[in-house]
């Protein structure tokens, strides 16, 4: 497979140049974003302070372009590291390692590698061939939707560094574990019958070497796609967010997302899984529900029930899974997601 | 020249098929189309990630959409 390298079409030394002016402009902007949102809500438009609308509009129009830019910066650097792990390179590393590290490595990778829902099965079936075992393969799965950059961008510029991590080691542990467990028993048998009679062992594998102005070009291409296909999202989710910021009373939610509630967590994950969100959606709304109360486990099982199991990848996956492994696979993780639930209400 | 969609039904997958084809009819490069959907027929070609771009059976471009002068070079070469 000829790798995409294109034409340079600009002279070198832009490739660094421009990212690196746009960083500076960057930098300025989000460490004024306060500054810049007083000055448009008190001086411009003179809105009033202790006052709902005001608390809702500026909390929007400062976390809008908060995000919007942590966003930017990121999916442009992950574009990047993308570059650097294709799915037939993961798929290479992966081969032939032993049971756990299998697992652990998967997990990894499943956070680096791009993932949409629909290449699910083309990905699954190419670990097949390889030879990969089944519950590599499913730690693989799990990791790759659930830990997405958009997700932890989110958490990070609504929720700070710590929550942030704090899903991402979760998720990472849940991947790595369940998929571990699926290993275990021995699910072979609920593989589709064609699928088995595929593994040939011939992947062949042939290291292409992306020039570095491709590397930038994959960049900045990633955050159109991934920028544009989420941003009205996002926006969406603030709005919600805001109106919620603004005008919910404080512990609205205590009573039924909060920590006493017992069920909350089974119940947040219930309803999370048959949704299907993407995590720039979700996130906001999430924020604007902890804020009102709702506690952090049943909020972060909630999101991860959400980004994590959805219904349109289940559906694609039953084309190669037999419903017995599907429903197996569903509730491995779910148990996973709830026991991290538990274990944050109880901590925080 | 037979070129050959590979993909499940997603947005981008008919979003590349589009594209092709509209490089191909702006610079008059005659073509057969065809669009694999089955995953049975798809995985043939080894692929792992959609869409996929078989040009002669020879696949070129997984996973993306490649930009149109990367396309052009791919159809002219054809």
């Amino acid at each position: 497979m000829k790798a995409i390298t294109g034409s340079l079409r600009q002279p070198k030394y832009l490739y660094l140049l421009i990212p690196s002016v746009l960083l500076l402009i960057w930098i300025f902007i989000y460490y004024n974003l306060q500054n810049i949102t007083d000055f448009i809500i008190y001086d411009v438009f003179s809105m009033q302070k202790e006052n709902h609308l005001t608390s809702a509009v500026w909390f929007f129009l400062f976390e809008v372009p908060k995000v919007m830019l942590l966003l930017t910066l990121i999916v442009f650097f992950v574009g990047i590291i993308r570059t650097f792990f294709s799915p037939e390179r993961t798929r290479k590393i992966l081969e032939g390692k032993p049971l756990f590290a299998g697992n652990v490595l998967a997990g990894l990778l499943g956070i680096v590698t791009p993932f949409c829902s629909c290449s699910a099965i083309p990905l699954f079936l190419g670990f097949v061939e390889a030879g990969i075992p089944l519950g590599v393969t499913f730690s693989f799965l799990i990791a790759a939707p659930m830990i997405n950059e958009v997700a932890v961008v989110l958490l990070f510029g609504l929720f700070g560094w710590k929550t942030a991590l704090l899903y991402t080691s979760t998720g990472l542990l849940i991947a790595i574990s369940a998929g571990w467990l699926i290993g275990k028993l021995k699910a072979e048998k609920y593989i589709e019958s064609w699928v088995l009679e595929m593994k040939s062992g011939n992947t062949e594998y042939h290291e292409e070497k992306i020039p570095f102005h491709t590397r930038i070009e994959k960049g900045f291409t990633a955050v159109k796609e991934i920028v544009g296909k989420v941003w009205i999202y996002i926006i969406l989710g603030i709005a919600v967010g805001a109106g919620v910021h603004g005008y919910v009373p404080e512990n609205f939610m205590a009573s039924l997302m909060g920590k006493s509630a017992w069920w909350s967590v089974p119940l947040s994950i219930i309803i999370g899984v048959p949704l299907y969100s993407n995590a720039a959606g979700i996130i906001p709304i999430v924020q604007a529900l902890l804020e009102k109360g709702a506690s952090l486990g049943t909020s972060l099982a909630f999101m991860m029930s959400v980004i994590g199991l959805s219904l349109p990848e289940m559906i694609i996956l039953k084309k190669v899974l037999k419903l017995p492994m599907i429903i197996i696979f569903v509730s491995v993780v779910a148990i996973g997601i709830m026991i991290v639930g538990y274990i944050f209400n109880w901590v925080y | 020249m037979l070129v050959k969609i590979l993909g499940t039904g997603c947005a981008k997958c008919k979003k590349l098929e589009e594209k092709v084809k509209e490089v191909a009819s702006k610079n008059n490069i005659s073509a057969e189309f065809q669009k694999v959907s089955e995953i049975q027929d798809i995985m043939q070609y080894k692929i792992m990630m959609t869409p996929g771009l078989v040009i002669n059976e020879k696949v070129k471009s997984t996973g993306v959409i490649p930009n149109d002068e990367t396309i052009l070079q791919w159809l002219k070469e054809g």
